[in-house]
Formats: structure tokens, C-alpha cells, sequence
């Protein structure tokens, strides 16, 4: 497998640093933000879905888990916000260990699996929706302390590159696993695990690694979202719009690779921004259009953009070399 | 304890509810059973169905169960579309890629509904929704126990048209072995949307039962799917009677949790015993296929 250099991520990552720079506009920052964010959850999801093949339609577990932790630890107990964020991002890895320990044990995939995700996020929805200590159906706020130290700031800058870093943090911690033995084994389970457990893969083990992983990343996107936004509930933290939209950008980006979700997510959130220009602030309609992008991808274009993109450029080459049509196939 | 005079009702009322959810489970594990697809997208459309139930009434004047026979081969000719032009093309032949394009399906109907509709519940005012039947130790809201008769028809019906006709011996041919099923002549693309079709028609059954009694908004049908998921595992994945008792077992059991422990507890009451029966029966039934 051909991935990105690490210079490449480097350059892709030091283009859009640059951003703020060129412009101060609220909008175009904030549009970034959530894009980037979003890039972010996804990869999470990339991790486990797009290189281990196991389908989450629940990563809102670990998104709302990664935010309630941050939240609730600096508004109940007073901890710092750095660190809060830093425990909400362990307080979603222990909660995908825990899930994916339960699920793999059982030996649930495809499917199965996919229903049984989509349970727990439910259930922790619920749960939140209902216990005092994640403010039930109030939600919680994180009060206003405009420091860097209370990870909050004046302007949109700061948070940009931070959200930007992680994003990074995640291309770098990817493009790793795909690098590695490990990476190799995830691939392995996923196009065919019965095989892979013949040849000595500790499936049950490479599969839980993973969702570790993928719901560390994930929850780092739900505790910076607690720190933007300064409020959750149970139905942004746990609801399943963030199960979709984790899976949506790698998907429509290019699964199972480096860039897919970064890709994924601006498209995505571009395609959302465009309809709300259109018809306004309409309920569902975003949505409507996430859904439609879904099966259209699905259908036309299972390897997202990059595979569009990487479409492209074999048939350009054959192009210039003016071989025959069909003489590679 | 509780005495038999709270205990029976809500076991028998339990049961009535319960055949609802088996006719709704019924139609997800038909195209589980032949698809070998978890069709995430029976959710929104039972929420469709009761939208189309509750507006046939509202702006045609149709009673539900005089809906029924309209809504029915709409939702059927419905259903064979979606798995005929977009959920079969789209697949590519991938379970993976299945689950993504059931899931796009709901989050599309869901919104649109919600679109449409805004996110109000709204509820049918009909003069015999508050009828009831006595039994001497229970009073039965009539419209539960039409739901209930109306639900064994059905099965039966179902049995019937598996068993004897020549679509249903094809439907169960594509699900024992696809590829002979293939081999002897056997559209298995047309039987696909057949299977698809009939489970979808099931819904538009349950909507018309539901709609007396119950109100509806663009979420509800997620409530009632994930029942009906439960049940399926419960009964096993693909078994029609299964889906029929498991859903009278679920309906007893949500009955009773919620006379025990309330309303919010019990609808996590669902949840648990959801993860636990995935949880504690893995083999066979799951660890086969993905």
C-alpha cells in the first residue's frame, strides 16, 4: 500500500494553517472549524471502519463520552480544561475498549456489529438524558473563561489550529498504522477474516486495538467540540447525527485511506452549507441531502473521491501513453 | 407482588401490543432471512407508513383499516422499487455496502418526514379509538384487539403464500441457496424485490393497526425498529414465527417492566436486553455471518 509521504501530510497540513492569515472572517473560520472537526471524527471512525472493515453506526458513543467527560469534570469536580480534555479523550478509548471487548468477544461483525453500536449509543443517550451528573435533559455549560489556560479564546484563530493539530495528530497516526505490521493485520480482518485467523492474526485483539483507537480519536472530537461550542446535551453528545456524520466524510472522501476524511468532511460540509444557502435554515434538509450523498457514493463511487480522483489520473496516463483502451485490464 | 387484577391486564395488554411489534419484526426478518440484510431503513418506513396512514385519513376521509387495503400493495410496489432500482444496484453485491445504503435510506425518509412535516406528533381523533372490550378481569381497548386478529391473519396469510404459491417456494429457495436458486431459473433480482416488497407491506399493515391507538411523528418508527431488531435476534434471525412469538414475549415483557420500574427505565429495559441477547448468543445464529 502506497500512502501519503509524511511530507505531504506536512505540506497539506502547513497550506491550511495559513488560513487565518488570509482572512479573519468569522464565517469562513467557523465553517473550517466544524469541517475540520468533523474530518477528525471520522478518521476515528476511518480507523475502524475504513482500514478494519467493521461498520460503527454508533460512534457517537465515544464523540459524546470524549464530550461529557470534558465538560463534567471541569464544571463538577473544577478541573482544568486542558487536562479534562486530555481524560475525555481516555474516558472514549476506555468506553470503545469496553464496547469492542463485549462485541468481539461474542464474535459479532457486519451487521451484527453495525446494530449492536448503534445500541450502545443509544443506551448511553438515554442514560445521559435521565442521570443528574450530565445535567439530564438541561444538558450542561461550560461556563465563560476566556483563557488559553481554560482552553477557551477570544477569537476563532486559536481554536482553528488547534482543531487543525489534532487533525494532523490523526493523518500522522494513520498514515502510521498503515505503515505498520498492525496496519497490515486490520487490512487482513478486513477483507477476510476467517483467513487471517487461519494464518495466525489475533483477530479478536487486532479488531479491539483498533476501535481503542478509533474511539480516542473520535472522543477527541467530542471534547473539543464541548470546548467551541460551551454546551452539550444528550442529543448532541450521544445523538446519532455524529454516527452519521462519522461515517459520511471517509466514506464520501475515500475509505480506508489517509485523506479520505479529511477530503470527506469539507465536501460534505460544503454540500451542507450550499443547501442551507438555498432554502434557508430548514429542519432535516441537511440531513436529506447527507443521506442522498450517501447511497450516491455508495453506488457510483465506492471508493469516494480519492478513487474517483485516482480513476482519473490512471486514465489520463493512458491517455498520454495513447495505450488502447482496456490493453491494462 | 402485584395482584392478578393489575397483573392479568397487563400481561393481556402486553400480548396485544406484542403482536404489533411481531408483524413489524415479521417483515424484517423475512428480508433478513432471504437477503441476509439487516435493513436498516424499516424503521423510517413504518413511520412512512403511519405519515401515509394518518394523512389518508385527514385529508381523504379513509378510516386506517380501509387504508390498509390501499397503503398495502402502495408500500409493497414501494418496497420492490427500493430494493429493484436502489438498494440492489447500489450494493454491488457487498453486505458492507448494503448497511450503508439501507442507513442513507433512513436518514432520507426520516428527514424528508421531518421536513415535510416539522418534528409536532400528531394523533387521530377517531370516535372508536376508546372503545374496549370486557373480559371480566381486563377491559381491552377494541382497536388492540382488531390489531391483534388482524396480525395472526396476516401470519397466516404470510404461511400460506410461502408455502404453497410458486413465488413463495422461489423466495425460499433464494434463501436456502441463492446460487441453485439461480441455477434452476430462479430470478433471484426479482425475488430479492419481492422479499423486499412484502416486508415493506408488512409495515403499511402494522401502520394502519398502529394508527388508532398510537400518534406518530418523524421518529417514531426508531422505537418500534428497535424492538423489532430485539426480536428478530430473539426469535432468530430470518424465522417467521419466531419474529410472531418473540414479539409477543417482547410485548409482555415491556408491559410488565413498565408497570415495575416506569416508563424512561423501561424503554432502556429494551436496550439492555437487546445487547444482552446479542451479547450472550453469538454463535451459530451470528458468528456465521457477517
Amino acid at each position: 500500500m502506497t500512502g501519503p509521504s509524511i511530507g505531504y501530510i506536512a505540506l497539506v497540513i502547513a497550506a491550511l494553517a495559513g488560513v487565518p492569515l488570509l482572512t479573519a472572517s468569522n464565517v469562513v473560520l467557523n465553517f473550517l472549524v466544524v469541517a475540520l472537526l468533523i474530518a477528525l471524527v471520522g478518521q476515528g471512525w476511518n480507523v475502524l471502519g475504513g482500514y478494519g472493515g467493521q461498520y460503527s453506526f454508533g460512534h457517537a458513543a465515544f464523540f459524546g463520552t470524549g464530550a461529557y467527560v470534558t465538560a463534567i469534570l471541569q464544571m463538577r469536580y473544577g478541573v482544568n480544561a486542558w487536562i479534562a480534555f486530555v481524560l475525555g479523550i481516555a474516558g472514549g478509548a476506555l468506553t470503545g475498549a469496553v464496547i469492542g471487548a463485549l462485541t468481539f468477544r461474542s464474535g459479532l461483525r457486519g451487521s451484527y456489529f453495525a446494530l449492536v453500536t448503534l445500541a450502545f449509543a443509544e443506551v448511553l443517550r438515554i442514560l445521559a438524558s435521565v442521570a443528574p451528573i450530565t445535567g439530564a435533559g438541561v444538558g450542561i455549560l461550560i461556563t465563560l473563561d476566556l483563557r488559553p489556560q481554560a482552553f477557551q479564546f477570544q477569537s476563532r484563530a486559536p481554536f482553528y489550529w488547534i482543531i487543525l493539530s489534532l487533525v494532523a495528530i490523526s493523518l500522522i497516526i494513520v498514515r502510521v498504522i498503515e505503515q505498520s505490521r498492525f496496519g497490515a493485520w486490520l487490512v487482513a480482518v478486513r477483507e477476510n477474516e476467517d483467513a487471517a485467523k487461519a494464518v495466525g492474526v489475533d483477530t479478536a485483539g487486532v479488531k479491539l486495538v483498533a476501535m481503542t483507537i478509533s474511539a480516542a480519536i473520535t472522543a477527541g472530537g467530542g471534547g473539543f467540540y464541548a470546548q467551541y461550542f460551551l454546551f452539550i446535551d444528550s442529543g448532541i453528545a450521544y445523538g446519532p447525527w455524529i454516527s452519521v456524520e462519522a461515517l459520511l466524510a471517509p466514506i464520501v472522501g475515500g475509505i480506508g485511506t489517509v485523506f479520505g476524511p479529511l477530503l470527506g468532511a469539507l465536501v460534505v460540509k460544503t454540500l451542507g452549507e450550499l443547501t442551507k444557502l438555498v432554502t434557508g435554515d430548514a429542519p432535516g434538509l441537511d440531513l436529506v441531502i447527507y443521506g442522498s450523498v450517501l447511497i450516491v457514493i455508495v453506488a457510483f463511487a465506492p471508493h469516494g473521491i480519492a478513487g474517483l480522483l485516482a480513476d482519473l489520473r490512471v486514465r489520463f496516463a493512458r491517455l498520454r501513453s495513447s495505450v488502447p483502451e482496456g490493453a491494462h485490464d | 407482588m402485584l395482584s392478578p387484577v393489575i397483573l392479568v391486564p397487563a400481561v393481556l395488554n402486553g400480548l396485544l401490543t406484542g403482536a404489533v411489534y411481531g408483524l413489524v419484526a415479521l417483515g424484517l426478518t423475512l428480508i433478513y432471512g432471504v437477503l441476509h440484510i439487516i435493513n436498516f431503513a424499516h424503521g423510517a418506513l413504518l413511520t412512512a407508513a403511519m405519515f401515509a396512514a394518518f394523512f389518508a385519513h385527514r385529508l381523504l376521509g379513509l378510516d386506517p383499516y380501509v387504508a390498509a387495503l390501499v397503503l398495502t400493495p402502495l408500500f409493497f410496489a414501494l418496497g420492490y422499487c427500493l430494493q429493484r432500482f436502489v438498494i440492489g444496484p447500489a450494493a454491488h453485491g457487498q453486505d458492507r455496502n448494503i448497511l450503508l445504503v439501507t442507513l442513507g435510506l433512513a436518514v432520507v425518509i426520516e428527514n424528508v418526514l421531518l421536513y415535510a412535516f416539522g418534528a409536532d406528533t400528531r394523533t387521530l381523533n377517531l370516535d372508536y379509538a376508546f372503545n374496549v372490550v370486557d373480559l371480566g378481569i381486563a377491559f381491552l381497548a377494541v382497536p388492540r384487539v382488531i390489531a391483534f386478529g388482524v396480525v395472526l391473519v396476516i401470519a397466516v396469510v404470510l404461511w400460506l403464500i410461502l408455502s404453497l404459491t410458486d413465488t413463495g417456494k422461489a423466495i425460499r429457495a433464494v434463501a436456502k441457496e441463492k446460487l441453485g436458486a439461480e441455477l434452476s431459473g430462479i430470478d433471484v433480482g426479482h425475488i430479492y424485490a419481492v422479499t423486499f416488497g412484502l416486508g415493506t407491506a408488512c409495515l403499511a399493515i402494522a401502520a394502519c393497526l398502529l394508527i388508532p391507538t398510537y400518534y406518530v411523528n418523524p421518529h417514531i418508527g426508531n422505537a418500534f425498529v428497535l424492538i423489532a431488531f430485539t426480536i428478530v435476534v430473539l426469535g432468530g434471525m430470518g424465522s417467521v414465527t419466531g419474529a410472531l412469538f418473540g414479539g409477543l414475549f417482547i410485548g409482555v415483557v415491556e408491559s410488565l417492566c413498565g408497570l415495575y420500574l416506569g416508563e424512561s427505565l423501561g424503554q432502556i429495559g429494551i436496550f439492555a436486553m437487546f445487547i444482552l441477547v446479542l451479547l450472550l448468543r453469538p454463535s451459530g445464529l451470528f458468528g456465521e455471518r457477517a
